[in-house]
């Protein structure tokens, strides 16, 4: 969720640096990622203080099927990881539903600002070249290899093909199933939710999205480690993104 | 060398300085659940979803309902399973025969009736999923009159807004009763009923015998067990500690579509 402008904006170029600061992540994307950073959060706590109500997960329409259940755990998951604390339903309940608001409002912000500005366009969809780059990309993120120079302005095509699977394929699943939780939402078409095997199945559906979420960021906080840190977070709050000018062809 | 331990030791210094403030932040975070002002923020949540539920849904949309095949084999009973009230015993122990549903409050013509009564009331019959709070979900068979029949003959006001469910069962040391509300989008609802069935039997007492409403596009808990009288009122301020019902008075949503 980055913003990568064709001309550097303000290309602080002084006389004899080897290094090019550039203008890579505009206010509205910067906000909005961490707005997102905080509604995550608070999601994934308190859905596992909402889960912890009943630590048992389903597929079906029901929970009781005559099939016990696929996945339990005995004491649920510990209290340093739910919000609030310790066991309290409808405090969990208020957080995650509020928030919920939050998450959605800023997520369809996002989605009409980065179609309007092209950010969509520019810098997230993959070109046929991304596309025929796949093989190497592959490999380069297994090495640990890091774009630099020129090629570090614009994502690579993994990078890319994640955030498009993610802002438009993940997240949206996730707010669904958390719909169809919904005995209210469920009415909007009777039956809706048997696309997906049922209300239990989805309970179960929005549980995996949310760790699918979960190992996307340890994925992405582990690639903003190791290819700059100081940098990757400077441009996340600054916009400001610094590249290494001797190497522009490097990588080519 | 030097570079490279700069590098880490401005490294530990950033992942300390994130773990205190994500630590602060956690802190912060529950002790507000404790204030009072949070929850009411938080409360825009379910205003929100109220609104916007009302909006793509329809007042009168239909739950889904379900075939026989569904039916989960034994229906699980939550909350009270009997009733620790020595009135409710002596009903039981007479299987209800002197049980009388008291129709009350602002209604222009109060009535009182007998389970007989009730069912020999135009019913209706629904297999439908009843969504738990905590996450679970257990398929029944409901029968019982559309609680938009018994309401037409007691007549409401024109100023009732709410029905609200007294029920028998105390919920603790006190003996604070459990009790309900909901609005009449709800209440005149095709499928709300007042059930005195679960699966073709007389509605068990885990279930909430004699009798138990049924609200098909909410959580259970607003769906009381062990009904003793329905109430109309204009607003529940007054009714327990305000909040419309016994877990709403414990920090539940009144609106409990989601």
């Amino acid at each position: 969720m980055t913003d990568l402008p064709h001309v550097p904006s303000a290309a602080a170029h002084e006389p004899g640096a080897t290094k090019i600061l550039y203008y890579r992540h505009s206010l509205a994307v910067r906000i909005l990622h961490w707005i997102n950073v905080v509604a995550l959060c608070v999601l994934l706590m308190s859905g596992l203080q909402i889960f912890n109500a009943h630590p048992a997960l389903y597929w079906g329409k029901s929970s009781y099927s005559g099939t016990p259940p696929f996945f339990a755990l005995a004491h649920g998951f510990p209290s340093w990881l739910t919000l609030p604390d310790g066991r309290w339903l409808a405090m969990g309940r208020r957080w995650h539903l509020f928030f919920a608001w939050i998450f959605v409002v800023n997520g369809l912000i996002y989605v009409v600002y980065s179609t309007l500005s092209r950010h969509l366009a520019r810098d997230l969809a993959p070109t046929r070249k991304d596309l025929r780059s796949i093989r190497r990309s592959i490999i380069d993120h297994l090495h640990l290899r890091h774009p630099t120079g020129a090629a570090a302005r614009r994502y690579n095509v993994l990078q890319k093909l994640t955030y498009v699977f993610v802002i438009f394929g993940l997240l949206p699943f996730v707010i669904l199933m958390g719909w169809a939780l919904s005995p209210r939402l469920d009415t909007v078409i009777p039956g809706w939710v048997d696309i997906v095997g049922g209300r239990q199945s989805a309970r179960t559906l929005h549980f995996i999205a949310a760790w699918t979420l979960v190992a996307f960021v340890l994925v992405h906080v582990f690639e903003v480690l190791i290819s700059g840190v100081f940098n990757n977070l400077r441009s996340m709050i600054t916009g400001r993104y610094v590249v290494e000018k001797e190497h522009a062809d490097h990588s080519r | 060398m030097r570079i490279i331990r700069a590098e880490h030791s401005r490294r530990h210094v950033l992942s300390r300085m994130l773990a205190a403030t994500a630590a602060a932040l956690l802190t912060g975070c529950d002790a507000a659940s404790r204030s009072t002002w949070l929850p009411k923020v938080l409360g825009v949540g379910e205003r929100a979803s109220r609104g916007a539920q009302r909006l793509v849904s329809g007042r009168r949309a239909l739950a889904q309902e379900f075939s026989a095949a569904d039916l989960s084999p034994q229906f699980r009973s939550n909350g009270t399973a009997n009733p620790d009230n020595p009135e409710y015993q002596a009903l039981a122990a007479n299987h209800f025969a002197d049980w009388r549903l008291k129709i009350d409050g602002l209604v222009q013509r109060p009535l009182q009736l007998s389970l007989p009564e009730l069912r020999a009331m135009e019913g209706r019959t629904q297999i439908t999923r009843h969504d738990c709070v905590e996450g679970w979900s257990a398929i029944g068979q409901w029968t019982g009159v559309p609680l938009a029949t018994v309401l037409g003959m007691a007549a409401p006001r024109p100023e009732a807004r709410y029905v609200v469910f007294h029920c028998a069962d105390p919920m603790d040391a006190d003996g604070t009763r459990y009790y309900e509300s909901v609005d009449f989008d709800d209440a005149y609802h095709p499928q709300t009923l007042l059930a005195y069935e679960l699966n073709g039997a007389a509605l068990p007492i885990a279930n909430g015998a004699p009798l138990r409403v049924r609200i098909e596009r909410q959580l259970g808990y607003k769906m009381a067990k062990y009904i003793m009288r329905i109430e109309l009122v204009a607003s529940f301020a007054k009714i327990g500690a305000g909040n419309g019902g016994y877990w709403e008075d414990q920090g539940y949503e009144w609106y409990a579509g989601i």
